[in-house]
């Protein structure tokens, strides 16, 4: 009886407490930036598509549903001549993130990807590109690597001597 | 065996090889740089210490470099000791703090020894924060890139490329932290053994440049024990593929064959696979048709009976064995012709029903005195000609050994022995890329160089016939190629049917034979033009010509020829000629050639990487080469095609050969040359399932994603245990079926470490092959008794011998993207001194009238070419027709000559 009496009391106070309930999709949660969601290719800060194809994304992803194919400009810098992501197998472990050397791969606070055909969660490389750097604005893997590619000639990356002069007759 | 401890532990190593290796080949992960097994120690890099000490009360110790200390009879070292990792991993610091920061994007990662050994000692992060060294490179040619930053001074590189294999265009410049490996200037690398750089560098400066068009990870690819099919030594190869395209041929490691190193045409010919030459789908009479209906044609045609068959000597046993249970054994005929068949034949028989042995390739690296009749072993057989310029080095080992120098001491032993070098004789109609290591060279036409042979048999065993008639100068060398080979304890004798003589093969076996009657344990070395020569042979095809005269005698007649371009063997003209009596001509080939374009029906055929199959080797080895890509529906093996075809002919029933192993089993049973064939490899059900893809394999669900979102089920291969899927049994892989080497902690390919008893030694299941030709115990032999007469040049008239190049006389190879590059001219070589008396000049152009046939070609000047003998180089078309070696006319473009000869 008087448990009774308690469950009524409850129920009748819970219709004058504060929702907690979000109203989605009319309402948006908050996601944080670091949020694991849909995944994007980033550019460098010169606006350069920072992906290298060095494959380290695909490698690491625990279902394998990442497949590129490297190739390189005439100046010898490298990126993927396509670049696919399977979302209807990914899990969005973030794993591809963290291998990911250039910073080029990022998840995104972005999850509203339902779809009636699986097909269409097939991402290729424009469906995955952005124009920005995402989370990372400053990195540029180029500045850092030692390899020649156009614009950046050898000795000129970041913490790098000229190169020798090997006809020199200097010691 | 001696008792040496490491960490305390008691183990057996080999007292005659030093620490590092010892403890490689217990098992033990020691990092190192410089010392590779084929090249021995040179203590450059100091990355392989450990400390050692003096007894077990010893516990101070001191730091060695275990590559320099001999695993001697109670050795006490540690590798774990704490001063000794904390080295190690300070060298790693040292050679990285100039180190780019690359490896997304260089072509080694992942397959990188320098990835490997730095994960190893446990370095991490770069302390050192001055600026880092750089370097420009170099344009190294189409097959190798350079890419110096990423260098790490260990030296094996120069030491491989001079000392090893004979090459002067690479060298160390400079010193200090700025040393440069490189050439004196961009240009192509001369030496033909350049692409071993990319296996042998345990960094990414040097790497595979035809692989970088199509880049792909080691863990990406899908590999297959492979066989190389661009010459006859049969070379194991690896073979990768991605996304449904052959991407790269590696080395794959057996002591009795290749060993470490292949060559540049059997590492880079692979892109023909991937050639526009490609023949995808069936053609019939010329337009493309799709399976089925080919399948119908063949089988039509097939129905009316009357069919023959040429095989192939650049098909595998399985083709040709498919080809001749289909037309029948009396209806089988050789692909080669009439003359090279009375070559290959003698040898065969010369291997099995004399004394001398066939050589590996192992045996010929530790001969001691060699004399080479009639070949250029470079172009010919490149990858003896590597172990040949080893052999020269057994002898003079003697002199280290007097001095207490272990043979693995590298830089003492060359110290030691100078300039010292083997025995080692040529006798060849031109010069060779290996005259630098012998002790005479001898020039003169085939016939001269069979007399020479003969010659030297009767100096060592005079039983031998007597050749008459010689020139006094000959004597000395006579005597004294005689003297070293039977001074020698292993001598080889090495000579082909490159001079399409076969007098000079003949020869060859004499002086072997007169060798092993002195009781020298003399071996015989044979090449043979293409990958599967001798399996060929072996099978007793019917000579080319009675195919023709068979067409000629039954109109009504079907010809099937069997991966074989008959255009390259013949004159054309000739060719279309004994071709027009065929009534239908079926074609079995993977690139479009002279030979499909005449036929009515083209059977797409798989390349070495579309199919398995066993080739025997000019050592008389059966090696087995398995599909590394699940071809297209289109294509597949010869043996399928032809199997379906008398399926659909009503002529078998659908139960016959079911798989590769029924056809095999089929074959033993019925040829008894091939009883052994079954043992070359484990049959598809004696072993669980080996996996053709790594670990790592990426991309699984998403590769084909962009065709249909459900992954498609792994491709079932009924032929062997290798599956096209990631997924292996629990055994190990037999050494016959390793995919790839790969062990935990080793990625790079000096993972192989792992996969051998004793580093260097045999592989652990033994190697894979099995050989088919022993010598004959009993000793009724009789030596040949036909000495050729003596060359004489007619004036006005010059013998056209054959010239070989490494890249362009091979048939397949020239297809390749990269070596399509470096692809010589047609050209006709002559001797100076008759070139001036014809009045051409180098460069200019010349008319050549041979067999007939009249070429305008450039003159190049060769004044190693004997007189009144004048050089063609094979297989380049148009000269690829034209049978070697022949008499020709020469003239001036503007003298009157006409095909008949000069008016
Ligand atoms: S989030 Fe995980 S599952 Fe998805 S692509 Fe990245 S690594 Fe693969
Ligand atoms: S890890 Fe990064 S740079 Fe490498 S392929 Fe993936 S996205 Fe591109
Ligand atoms: S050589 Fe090895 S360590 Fe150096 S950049 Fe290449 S993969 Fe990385
Ligand atoms: S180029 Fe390669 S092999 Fe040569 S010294 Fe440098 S790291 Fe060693
Ligand atoms: S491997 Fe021993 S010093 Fe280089």
């Amino acid at each position: 009886m008087l448990s009774l009496v308690r469950s009524l009391w409850e129920v009748f106070r819970h219709a004058f407490a504060r929702r907690v309930t979000v109203q989605y999709p009319e309402q948006k949660a908050y996601l944080s930036p670091r949020y694991r969601g849909r995944i994007v290719l980033t550019r460098d800060p010169d606006g350069g598509e920072r992906c290298v194809a060095c494959n380290l994304c695909a490698v690491a992803c625990p279902v394998d549903c990442i497949s590129l194919q490297a190739t390189e400009d005439e100046h010898g810098r490298r990126y993927p001549e396509f670049f696919r992501i399977n979302f209807s197998r990914c899990i969005f472990c973030g794993y591809c993130e963290e291998a990911c050397p250039t910073y080029a791969i990022q998840l995104t606070p972005d999850t509203e990807m339902g779809e009636y055909k699986r097909e269409n969660l097939v991402y290729e490389k424009a469906d995955l590109m952005i124009d920005g750097p995402g989370k990372y604005p400053d990195y540029n893997f180029w500045r850092v690597a030692g390899v020649a590619i156009g614009g950046k000639d050898k000795g000129q990356a970041e913490n790098e001597l000229v190169p020798i002069d090997t006809h020199s007759l200097m010691p | 065996m001696a008792t040496i401890f490491i960490d305390n532990a008691p183990r057996q190593a080999n007292p005659k090889q030093n620490l590092l290796h010892a403890c490689l080949s217990l098992g033990y992960d020691l990092p190192y740089f410089c010392w590779h097994p084929a090249l021995g120690s040179v203590g450059a890099c100091r990355q392989c210490a450990v400390k050692q000490f003096r007894d077990e009360r010893d516990t101070a110790g001191k730091l060695v470099m275990a590559c320099m200390t001999p695993a001697g009879e109670g050795t006490r070292i540690s590798i774990t000791d704490v001063e000794a990792a904390a080295f190690r991993a300070a060298v790693i610091q040292g050679l990285m703090q100039n180190h780019p920061h690359d490896c997304p994007v260089c072509d080694e990662g992942g397959e990188c020894h320098l990835q490997d050994m730095t994960v190893m000692t446990g370095h991490r992060s770069r302390a050192y924060s001055f600026g880092k060294r750089t370097f420009r490179n170099q344009y190294l040619g189409p097959l190798v890139n350079h890419e110096m930053n990423r260098c790490i001074q260990c030296q094996r590189c120069v030491r491989f490329y001079r000392n090893y294999a004979g090459g002067h265009d690479l060298n160390a410049f400079r010193l200090r932290d700025n040393v440069y490996y490189g050439r004196h200037e961009d240009g192509i690398l001369e030496s033909e053994f350049s692409g071993n750089l990319v296996e042998i560098c345990p960094t990414g400066v040097f790497t595979d440049a035809t692989l970088k068009r199509h880049y792909t990870r080691k863990w990406d690819l899908q590999m297959a024990p492979s066989i190389c099919v661009h010459c006859g030594l049969g070379c194991n190869t690896t073979a990768g593929e991605r996304y449904g395209a052959l991407r790269r041929v590696v080395n794959r490691y057996n002591h009795e064959v290749n060993g470490y190193f292949l060559c540049d045409r059997g590492r880079f010919g692979y892109e023909f696979v991937e050639s526009s030459l490609r023949i995808r789908h069936p053609l019939f009479n010329g337009k493309a048709a799709i399976k089925r209906e080919a399948l119908e044609r063949f089988g039509s045609i097939l129905s009316e009976g009357n069919a023959i068959g040429i095989g192939s000597p650049r098909a595998s046993l399985e083709a040709n064995f498919a080809l001749r249970t289909l037309v029948g054994s009396d209806r089988f005929f050789a692909g080669v012709l009439d003359e090279d068949l009375q070559l290959l034949s003698p040898m065969l028989r010369i291997l099995r029903e004399g004394p001398a042995r066939s050589a590996s390739l192992d045996d010929v690296e530790h001969s001691d005195a060699v004399f080479v009749l009639g070949e250029d072993v470079i172009n010919i057989a490149p990858v003896m000609a590597l172990r040949l310029r080893q052999s020269v080095r057994q002898a003079p080992m003697r002199i280290a050994a007097g001095l207490h120098i272990p043979e693995w001491l590298d830089d003492a032993v060359r110290e030691a022995v100078q300039d010292a070098k083997g025995p080692f004789f040529i006798a060849s109609p031109y010069a060779t890329k290996l005259d630098d290591i012998a002790t005479t060279t001898h020039r003169a036409a085939p016939d001269d160089l069979a007399r020479l042979g003969f010659a030297v048999a009767h100096a060592i065993d005079d039983t031998a016939p007597k050749v008459t008639g010689l020139s006094p100068e000959w004597d000395t060398m006579i005597a004294a190629i005689s003297a070293a080979l039977l001074g020698a304890q292993r001598p080889l004798i090495v000579s082909g049917a490159s001079c399409r003589s076969r007098s000079v093969i003949e020869a060859a076996a004499q002086i072997a034979w007169a060798l092993r009657k002195a009781g020298r344990p003399a071996n015989l070395s044979f090449t043979t033009p293409e990958c599967n020569s001798f399996g060929l042979s072996l099978m007793e095809p019917r000579a080319l010509s009675e195919a023709f005269q068979s067409i000629q005698n039954e109109p009504t007649s079907t010809l099937i020829v069997l991966e074989n371009d008959l255009f390259r063997r013949a004159p054309a003209s000739e060719m279309t000629a004994q071709l027009r009596g065929v009534q239908h001509l079926v074609v079995l080939d993977h690139l479009v050639n002279a030979t499909t374009e005449a036929a009515e029906l083209v059977l797409p055929a798989g390349t070495f990487a579309e199919s398995d199959g066993t080739l025997v080797n000019s050592e008389g080895r059966a090696q087995r080469f398995f599909q590394a890509l699940d071809h297209s529906a289109d294509v597949q093996e010869s043996w399928r095609w032809l199997r379906e075809g008398s399926v659909a002919a009503g002529l078998n029933n659908e139960a016959q050969w079911q798989s590769l192993d029924d056809l095999i089993t089929a074959m033993a049973a019925e040829i008894p040359a091939f009883r052994a064939i079954p043992a070359v490899a484990p049959s598809r059900s004696a072993v669980g399932k080996i996996a053709r893809e790594p670990n790592r394999y990426s991309g699984r669900t998403a590769m084909f994603a962009n065709i249909s979102v459900h992954e498609p089920k792994p491709v079932d291969d009924p032929d062997s245990a290798l599956a096209f899927s990631m997924e292996s049994g629990p055994e190990a892989a037999p050494s016959s079926l390793i995919p790839f080497f790969w062990a935990p902690g080793w990625n790079s390919i000096q993972a192989v470490n792992k996969f051998q008893g004793e580093v260097g030694g045999p592989l652990r299941s033994g190697d894979p092959g099995v050989r088919l030709i022993e010598p004959s115990q009993e000793s009724g032999w009789q030596y040949f008794t036909a000495i050729p007469p003596q060359f004489k040049a007619q004036p006005g008239e010059w013998l056209l011998v054959p010239i070989f190049h490494i890249f362009g006389s091979e048939e397949l190879s020239r297809h390749a993207q990269g070596i399509a590059q470096l692809l010589p001219r047609p050209y006709v070589a002559l001797n100076p001194v008759e070139a001036s008396l014809l009045g051409a000049k180098a460069g200019e152009q010349i008319k050549v009238v041979v067999e007939g046939a009249l070429f305008e070609l450039e003159v190049a000047l060769r004044a190693d070419l004997p007189r009144g003998v004048a050089g063609l180089p094979t297989g380049l078309p148009p000269l690829d027709g034209v049978m070697l070696p022949a008499f020709c006319k020469l003239a001036p473009t503007g003298a009157e000559l006409s095909a008949r000869g000069a008016s």
